[in-house]
């Protein structure tokens, strides 16, 4: 139904190539996540699949029809806006109604599809409000409803939860994946949150300068990330890079370590440092660790509440089988 | 951004109101051109059917030499001038004062405003016979109030007189382009400004001028192209006589009056080269202000 | 404006501008007022200001006498047609500059803006030409045209800064959801750009009806609008001053109530955007 194929796509605008050639697979039913930092092309990326924009060479199949021509409106897709994109003049109702009544789909019929979107995503009692009467999760459920109504081969969904506020979001995050669960249909999913990718995605698509970085579950890039700018970007907090003589102990270029895989211990520990500033979140304390010898700052995750101050001496004990091991090009060693 | 499809669609759209404007541009402009180098005098039988006798520059030159050129050109400078002193000066006084807080601020708004909504025809008819007639204006009633000999300002007086009248028609403008840019001006930094000390004064030269130097070369750049072309207040009063008739009046009068085609139109160019120059400046600070 | 204000240096600046205010607007008054005297008292020395015997004999003195209402209906023909005209040929443009813009959108801008600086008269006698040749002196059509011709840059420019303000993400979607261009434009750009296209409307329509120097040179009897009309009083008839003024006042009244409301786009429309 919804699977989608990149062939040697390359975009770019004017002399700028945005898009190297790119091949990529998103299977039908996968909720795919591309994610890279701002201005990686992950947002272009999802318009040259929209339609939106034209790719300057190489193919676009979906469901294994040549698409690379089609408009937008033939390729079979629904699009979520990062800004929701509501048709500010009509009713929540209209909004929703809007891609059936221009397939000339029959009042009736649609009436019937509107008012089922409508009770999935909890919108029967808005149907007959303007989108700027709305609060912003609730703008997002227009706009989800909108999409799902046409019964779309895949869904494309543009930084759609940046608008919201934190708590929103979180709540968001999970409508979305329910709603995946119940439609099985194919979803991308483009964000610059790397926690939204983790939570949500079957398979994520690291994406950087326009070079897909890493195809793959999110497990797979948190155990064995390909280089170090997939290692840095997946995780929070960051993964600690370690260079120089520790490093090249392990026969690597630079090493890196999750703060979750170095322990806090009393005394003896491989690495020692002062404590800077620490993030106490109740179940988890995060120490940011100067004068290592290692790096600038190390941080480092302690389960609990752990009783350090600003300006302790730290003793840490790396895990050593969870050392990530890259070379001098920046890839993982095997 | 876009593709291709809407690029092509693009193209198509905008095609009718560029071909549109591009003959409305291009035909007259290329037939002002060709009769300005023609003898041209449909009242003495030319017809462009059975065409003209090529005349070379003779059109340029006697358009120059003629002796309403001079006086034309010295009468639309004062006129454009006049206007220009005149409203910057007082749109900025009446900018600055309509910015305060006051109360009915809406209404005197609509009141300064109201003159730029009024017909060209009706203010010269209106200036001209109720106001600066000799005989029954109520300048003449105001003079002789006063004991004074009441003046018939349109044949004594005629540039200042359509110096004020042009002066009122326009000045609702300015004032309204300068609010709107004063407006504009963040408070803050006026704000800033008096914390760090400075008086009203310096306040007014440093900050808020500066600030209006923009807005103020646009209302002289856009006031200077209307009042080049200035018409109807001069056909209305004094038909272009005692010594009000400016450049775009003479080549009327060369044209349709006297029906000599081919000097008027060599007027035209003239006029067309003369607004241009205004044009070039106006288009740069728009152009501008078009890439933010 | 957070700051404190003093009540006595506000009715100080009450006063000044009610009396500044008032100076200016004057002569509108006098010529309303005027409008309402007889012709004697209308000349009368020293002149009446507010104490004088009301009347409307004016209004239908010059409704019977000049056939006012054609004047009227040629102005208001050739003010609409123009400018619908005028929106009908731009908002497609506008749309193309604002959503779709090129490396040369710039630079059409500003052509189009070049036209707008042509000095009419030094296009007068080829435009009188070819009228004459297309039977379209002293025509409404004719002067729609050239109306529609003359403001076109402006109402394109207006259309153009108030689409750059509608996102294009909204178009984006319409183009997902399956509409087409002209569909998108109908129903969900349009809809959206009401307000902007109505102050576009307003604002050309006030211009066109003032225009006071093709509707002078290309009109005689038949198409002549209110401009001419006015302008046919300037003797001896402008003698009459009661009429003259009751003649002037139907001519601007209904563009002055318009025209109070357009004060904010008309800094926009007449300053092609460069002053916000």
């Amino acid at each position: 139904m919804g699977k989608i194929e990149l062939k040697q796509v390359t975009k770019s605008f004017g002399d700028v190539q945005v898009i190297p050639p790119l091949d990529l697979t998103i299977e039908d039913g996968e909720f795919t996540v591309f994610v890279g930092p701002s201005g990686c092309g992950k947002s272009t990326l999802l318009r040259l699949i929209a339609g939106l924009e034209d790719i300057t060479s190489g193919h676009i199949e979906i469901d294994g029809k040549d698409a690379t021509n089609l408009v937008p409106a033939k390729r079979g897709l629904a699009m979520v806006f990062q800004s929701y994109a509501l048709y500010p003049h009509m009713s929540v109702r209209k909004n929703i109604a809007f891609p059936l009544k221009m397939a000339k789909m029959d009042q009736a019929a649609i009436k019937k599809r509107v008012e089922g979107a409508a009770q999935v995503l909890n919108l029967t009692d808005y149907l007959d409000r303007r989108p700027g009467q709305l609060s912003g999760g609730q703008r997002q459920r227009v706009a989800i409803g909108r999409a799902i109504v046409r019964e779309p081969s895949a869904f494309l969904f543009d930084e759609p939860l940046s608008n919201l506020d934190a708590a929103l979001r979180v709540g968001m995050r999970m409508e979305i994946s329910e709603l995946h669960k119940k439609l099985d249909t194919t979803m991308v999913y483009v964000t610059h949150d790397q926690v939204e990718a983790m939570t949500m995605a079957d398979k994520i698509v690291v994406l950087q300068a326009g070079v897909i970085e890493q195809v793959g579950s999110p497990l797979e890039l948190y155990r064995a990330p390909r280089n170090i700018f997939v290692a840095g970007f997946i995780g929070s907090p960051k993964m600690n890079l370690i260079s120089g003589a520790e490093a090249a102990s392990h026969d690597a270029h630079t090493i890196g370590i999750r703060p979750e895989h170095i322990d806090v211990v009393e005394s003896d520990g491989q690495w020692q440092g002062t404590v800077g500033v620490s993030e106490h979140l109740g179940s988890d304390t995060f120490f940011h660790i100067h004068n290592t010898g290692l790096a600038d700052t190390l941080t480092v995750r302690a389960i609990g509440d752990v009783n350090l101050r600003h300006g302790d001496t730290i003793h840490l004990k790396p895990r050593t089988a969870e050392f990530h091991r890259f070379d001098a090009q920046g890839l993982r060693i095997a | 951004m876009a593709t291709k499809a809407s690029r092509s669609a693009a193209r198509l759209m905008m095609a009718p109101a560029v071909i549109l404007l591009m003959g409305w541009m291009l035909v007259p402009l290329v037939l002002t051109v060709f009769f300005s180098f023609k003898k041209y005098l449909p009242l003495r039988g030319d017809r462009w059917q059975n065409g003209l006798d090529w005349v070379g520059f003779d059109n340029y030159v006697r358009f120059v030499s003629s002796s309403s050129f001079w006086p034309a050109v010295q009468t639309t400078l004062i006129i454009v001038l006049g206007v220009l002193i005149i409203t910057v000066s007082l749109g900025v006084l009446l900018a600055l004062l309509l910015d305060q807080p006051m109360w009915g601020q809406g209404i005197v708004r609509i009141l300064v405003i109201a003159p730029f909504f009024v017909m060209p025809t009706v203010s010269a008819l209106v200036w001209k016979n109720m106001f600066m007639d000799p005989n029954n204006g109520l300048f003449a009633h105001l003079w002789q109030f006063f004991g004074a000999e009441p003046v018939s300002w349109l044949s004594e007086a005629s540039l200042p007189s359509i110096i004020l009248i042009v002066s009122w028609q326009w000045l609702p403008f300015a004032t309204l382009i300068l609010l709107t840019a004063i407006q504009s001006l963040d408070s803050e930094q006026l704000e800033a400004a008096e914390m760090d000390g400075a008086p009203i004064l310096s306040r007014f030269g440093h900050i808020v001028l500066p600030h209006l130097g923009r807005a103020i070369t646009i209302v002289i750049l856009i006031q200077t192209i209307f009042l080049l072309s200035v018409f109807a207040e001069i056909f209305v009063t004094t038909g272009g006589a005692f010594g009000s008739r400016t450049l775009t009046y003479l080549i009327f009068q060369r044209v349709l009056e006297s029906q000599n085609v081919g000097l008027g139109s060599a007027g035209g160019v003239y006029a067309i080269i003369l607004a241009n120059i205004v044009a070039i400046f106006l288009m740069r600070i728009v152009g501008k202000n078009l890439d933010t | 404006m957070a700051r404190a204000v003093t009540p006595r240096r506000k009715a100080l600046f009450t006063m000044i501008a009610w009396a500044i205010g008032l100076v200016i607007f004057f002569p509108i008054l006098w010529t309303i007022l005027t409008s309402f005297k007889t012709e004697a008292q209308a000349i009368s020395d020293p002149p009446v200001f507010l104490f004088f015997d009301w009347t409307l004999e004016n209004y239908s003195v010059v409704q019977e006498r000049s056939n006012y209402m054609r004047f009227l209906w040629n102005s208001v023909i050739i003010a609409g047609g123009s400018t619908l005209l005028g929106v009908m040929i731009a908002v497609p443009a506008a749309w193309s500059m604002a959503f779709v813009p090129s490396t040369r959108t710039k630079d059409i801008l500003l052509w189009m803006l070049s036209t707008k600086m042509l000095p009419a008269v030094g296009v007068l006698y080829p435009i009188y030409l070819i009228f004459i040749e297309l039977g379209l002196l002293d025509t409404r059509t004719g002067l729609v045209i050239v109306l529609m011709l003359i403001n076109l840059p402006i109402i394109v420019w207006m259309l153009y800064t108030y689409f750059k303000e509608i996102p294009g993400e909204i178009l984006e979607a319409a183009r997902m959801d399956g509409a087409t261009l002209k569909e998108e434009i109908l129903y969900v750009l349009t809809p959206m750009a009401i307000p902007g296209i109505a102050s576009t409307v307003l604002l050309n329509f006030i211009l066109a009806w003032n225009e006071a120097f093709w509707t002078l040179n290309l009109t005689a009897a038949k198409a002549a609008p209110l401009t001419a009309f006015i302008a046919s009083y300037s003797s001896p008839e402008g003698l009459f001053y009661a009429k003259l003024s009751a003649a002037s006042t139907m001519a601007i009244a209904p563009i002055l109530i318009l025209g109070w409301f357009s004060q904010k786009q008309l800094v926009r429309g007449l300053t092609f955007g460069a002053v916000k």
